[in-house]
């Protein structure tokens, strides 16, 4: 029979709307502002006691709160208004002191039993939020000509104790490493020396030799070690991005490599980038030190806390020398692997030729001693103090905070490399080796864009977009069914589940929405009904043509679908176009207009379909169907 | 036929819609190249300051405020209400801010060799410059870095310069002046609602993606018609996108509407958009050759155009009004985006009907282009 569904069709479309339902519903509930306290190494642990402690101070300083809660790793208080976000994060930082990250935070209100089946709201991207955003740009070019340099230091020292003789090695601006030498002979004797220690490097020799006092050989990367280094100094780049970020005090910041040698840094909440941009732009560093002995002088030592509070409850404070033997800007890599011979995990840590003269110096005398490594991080605390007419005020400093990362016993005379043994396991070689690599001398990054969004101005953004969306939406309703009669109820109802649709399907990607996302929804609304107009027009067509009521709804949807097909197909190429060339906002735009083209296609062809034929379906003497405009409008078709 | 279809004769004025398109493209190709295309922020790089007014703005007086700090290109417009005030210049603020510094220096006898990222030691300070030929204390004496403006400021020696770490960035500095004395002119109270910076590296960039993303999205649709239809198809839709695009850029050019990251996304959508839109006709001059085998190529385009002219109309009036109301409702930051599709529609719905299927007919589409493709015809045999 026509124009029947089976049971499971509508089945299927009960079961998409109410998962529809489910996972777009917590976008209606507006969190609550609150605040969030956390350590500032993860494993503090947050106890009852410290909630108390919050509790108090927001009580002394007369702020309406709810909802406290904590577990080991945070904890939140919620609070009735907006505006006391910040008063409240001051008493909060004031009462607890150093060592608690204090941030503003919005606290979800979505229902446990949503949350539980895992939904969530949509994220608002800084154009809806306000905040900073920051676009920074990596210094390859000198990380990669900074390692040639230190390659042809390395080779120089490799060569002087294989006892072969150079007449010269050095870094060209073109990075690529010359050495010259008497004769063809030392050359190739060099070359067989050196060839196999450097992997990511391509030996050539000149194809026409020159004369034969004056060999050479040019060392210049290949094009993946260029990379692996761009890598590595993006790479480093984004964990000191990352660290200093959290001390912000911003909840769910977004550090994030973008292309070769780019990385975004997203704050929602921030309002002042210069503040931001001071504190993120430092990077840690590193000492290295010997451990004190017992001819140490007093005036000489000094004591240092170990990172590691399992360490420093087992060991106790260490105690170094105060001379320093190199710092972190003559380390140029650290990496964690296995000792080939025992299997062990080890730390491989390479110095550049200053750093590792610094270091042969020190150690040849003091092998059997004991170096330690600190962890220098700049931190920074909020202090509250009274300005001259007795107001608060809340002012940023910073301070230093120097760790002991590893204490390790010299075995040998080290050079520009050297390893750590010793470590437990392979999880403590690579946070070793991470560490170090923060500290380690980063490839200069600089500012390449930068936006400052206020708040009132993204709450302005939101009510702008929901105004658009829901006048564009209206208009939309009232003409479908002005033009189509209750064929147009049918196209509104499959329109509306599509938005419904596209929501979740964003929801539950958790996905970012932005304006142009916005302004992408609203444009779906209008291509959307496309689908059902081509439908209807076909019905109407194939009822001027003599078809039967119940013939001409079949043959509408069925002849509509390829048409619909060819040409949203074709607008799905475009969107994923835009997609892949688009960054930020675009990008976000991109998204929308792409599921929106899926759902729509969904919607409008099973969805309004299901109603026709529910409502028209199986009547055996259907005379009429109300697919034409309402009278006034009625010469338009 | 129950009821005859009265047929428009849409080819019938083909020679007066080219003329007119080709009037049209030509003097968009004349606009761009004389008056070029007015790019945003993200096209030209610089620093763009959003700023909120306490009463209605003085435009004139902000605009001769600019010309007298000599900023580079500067434009000041209302953004939304009378107290909205956008300012843009391609100027780098932190240059400004260090062309003042070094001018005042010079005046006190010394020289700005260069400003650096201040190194590990000095934490928490944002700039250090690197002053030679004056002395710590005589830079102090002269008062050249003033801590009012500054902040904290570290004088140290470096070999035989001077080096001043600053707490407050130069280019913050630099804001902060430039709005006071804004301030002053105007007589108004001026807050900073949002601020950006776009590094010159970035426009040259964007513009090498948008150009490729639009060559990709030509080529593929060139690809999927000649696929899905035939070559000749493929032809006319890639003129008519072109003609929608160049018509879009001409009006932007012409009326030196900014041209920014939202309204190349815009563009790319309205190929999105008018492509489907010729799809749509497209597919039913294909069914069209299948069932009137006996008719001629223009007459089964014009049939065609005018039973899909319907639904083309209703199309284009739901995405023009939703359109609308990002136009009205949406805010400055969507308007060019919203005023280049609302054009685009305009101009894509127009193309579609005359360009696409005009110059498909003119390279001598016939059916014997689509009869191979019997698979598909076969579908529609079967329906009642």
């Amino acid at each position: 029979m026509l124009n029947r569904y089976p049971l499971w069709k509508y089945l299927l479309l009960i079961f998409v709307t109410i998962v529809g339902f489910v996972y777009s519903i917590p976008n209606i509930y507006v969190p609550d502002p609150a605040v969030q306290v956390s350590g500032d190494s993860s494993a503090k642990v947050l106890d009852a006691a410290t909630l108390s402690k919050i509790e108090a101070s927001l009580k002394e300083a007369g702020i309406d709160y709810f909802g406290a809660e904590v577990n080991p790793n945070t904890a939140m208080v919620r609070l009735k208004t907006r505006d006391q976000q910040m008063l409240a994060r001051t008493a909060i930082q004031r009462s607890l002191g150093d060592g608690f990250v204090v941030a503003l935070n919005n606290a979800s209100t979505t229902p446990a039993w949503l949350q539980a089946l895992g939904a969530a709201p949509m994220k608002l991207g800084l154009d809806l939020a306000g905040g900073v955003h920051f676009l920074m740009e990596v210094d390859t070019v000198s990380a990669v000509a900074k390692r040639q340099e230190v390659n042809s230091d390395e080779m120089k020292s490799k060569l002087r104790d294989a006892k072969v003789r150079y007449a010269s090695i050095d870094a060209n601006k073109d990075n690529q490493i010359v050495a010259r030498f008497r004769s063809a002979e030392i050359r190739d004797a060099a070359l067989s020396e050196l060839r196999s220690d450097y992997p990511q490097l391509l030996f050539t020799t000149p194809d026409v030799e020159g004369p034969e006092s004056d060999a050479t050989f040019i060392a210049s990367f290949s094009e993946a070690a260029v990379r692996e280094i761009e890598d590595y100094a993006v790479g480093q780049n984004l964990i000191t991005l990352r660290n200093r970020v959290n001390e912000l005090g911003v909840s769910e910041p977004m550090v994030q490599r973008q292309g070769r040698n780019r990385i975004i840094v997203q704050l929602a909440g921030i309002q002042d980038p210069a503040e931001a941009k001071r504190v993120i732009g430092k990077t840690a560093n590193l000492e290295f030190r010997l451990g004190a002995n017992d001819k140490t002088l007093v005036s000489n030592r000094e004591e240092f806390p170990y990172k590691d509070e399992l360490t420093q409850m087992q060991r106790g404070n260490a105690v170094l020398e105060r001379s320093i033997i190199a710092t972190g800007d003559r380390v140029s890599n650290a990496t964690s692997s296995f000792d080939p011979e025992t299997n062990q995990p080890q730390v491989n840590i390479t110095l550049d030729s200053l750093g590792g003269a610094q270091m042969h110096r020190v150690t040849r005398d003091n092998v059997g001693r004991g170096m330690g490594i600190l962890f220098i991080e700049y931190k920074t605390r909020t202090t509250i103090s009274k300005n001259a007419a007795g107001e608060e005020v809340e002012k940023m400093t910073q301070y230093v905070e120097r760790k002991v990362i590893s204490l390790a016993t010299i075995q040998s005379a080290l050079g520009v490399q050297f390893r750590i043994t010793g470590l437990d396991n392979p999880a403590e070689a690579s946070e070793l080796a991470l560490l170090l690599r923060a500290g380690a001398l980063a490839a200069p990054m600089h500012f390449v864009e930068e936006r400052t969004i206020g708040p009132s101005l993204g709450a302005e953004n939101i009510e702008k977009g929901l105004t658009a969306t829901l006048w564009g939406m209206a208009v939309v309703l009232v003409f479908m069914v002005v033009f189509y009669g209750m064929f147009g109820v049918f196209a509104n109802v499959a329109l509306a589940l599509n938005l419904l649709l596209l929501l979740t399907i964003l929801s539950m990607f958790g996905a970012t929405l932005t304006l142009p996302g916005i302004a992408g929804i609203v444009l779906t609304i209008g291509m959307a009904v496309d689908a059902n107009v081509l439908i209807f027009s076909r019905i109407r067509e194939e009822l001027k043509n003599g078809a039967s009521p119940q013939q001409a709804i079949y043959a509408g949807y069925e002849r509509a679908f390829v048409t619909i097909l060819d040409s949203n197909l074709t607008t799905l190429i475009v969107a994923v176009i835009l997609f892949a060339i688009g960054t930020g906002p675009v990008k976000g735009f991109a998204i929308t207009l792409t599921i929106g083209i899926l759902t729509s296609m969904f919607t409008a062809i099973v969805g309004s379909r299901a109603l026709a034929n529910l409502v028209y379906g199986g009547r055996k003497n259907l005379q009429s169907i109300a697919i034409n405009a309402l009278p006034p409008f009625n010469r338009l078709h | 036929m129950s009821q005859e279809l009265k047929v428009i004769n849409f080819m019938g004025v083909r020679k007066l819609t080219s003329a007119i398109s080709i009037a049209m493209v030509i003097a968009s190709i004349l606009s761009i190249a004389i008056f070029g295309l007015k790019g945003g922020l993200d096209f030209t790089g610089g620093t763009q300051l959003e700023l909120l007014f306490d009463r209605p703005a003085e435009l004139s007086k902000v605009r001769s405020l600019l010309e007298e700090k000599q900023l580079e290109s500067p434009v000041a417009v209302l953004f939304g209400s009378d107290q909205q005030v956008m300012i843009r210049t391609q100027d780098e603020m932190k240059v400004k801010g260090r062309e003042l510094i070094a001018e005042k220096i010079t005046a006190a006898g010394g020289v700005l060799e260069a400003v650096e990222r201040p190194g590990r030691e000095y934490e928490g300070f944002s700039d250090a410059l690197v002053i030679a030929g004056l002395s710590a204390e005589a830079l102090q004496q002269a008062a050249v870095i003033s801590e009012a403006d500054f902040g904290r400021v570290q004088y140290a020696k470096r070999d035989d310069k001077t080096l001043v770490a600053l707490e407050n960035s130069l280019d913050s500095v630099y804001v902060k002046a430039l709005l006071a004395d804004m301030e002053a002119a105007t007589g108004a109270k001026i807050q900073l609602r949002s601020s950006e910076f776009v590094g010159p590296q970035i426009g040259d960039e964007l513009r090498d993606q948008g150009g490729l993303g639009l060559l990709t999205a030509f080529i593929l649709v060139f690809l999927y018609v000649a696929v899905q239809f035939q070559w000749k198809f493929s032809v006319g839709a890639i003129v008519a996108l072109c003609h929608d695009v160049i018509i879009t850029l001409g009006v932007f050019s012409f009326f030196q509407w900014d041209f920014d990251l939202t309204v190349l996304a815009a563009l790319l959508a309205l190929i999105g958009y008018s492509i489907n839109d010729t799809i749509v006709i497209y597919d039913r001059i294909r069914e069209n050759f299948r069932v009137l085998r006996k008719m001629d190529a223009l007459d089964v385009i014009n049939i065609s155009l005018t039973q899909t002219l319907g639904r083309s109309v209703m199309t284009s009036m739901t995405v023009f009004i939703v359109l609308v109301c990002l136009f009205v409702f949406g805010g400055e930051l969507l308007r060019g985006f919203s005023t280049a599709l609302i054009i685009g529609i305009v101009v894509g719905t127009y193309s579609s009907i005359y360009i696409a299927a005009n110059i498909t007919a003119a390279l001598g589409i016939g059916k014997e282009d689509l009869m191979p493709k019997e698979k598909e015809g076969a579908e529609f045999d079967e329906t009642p």
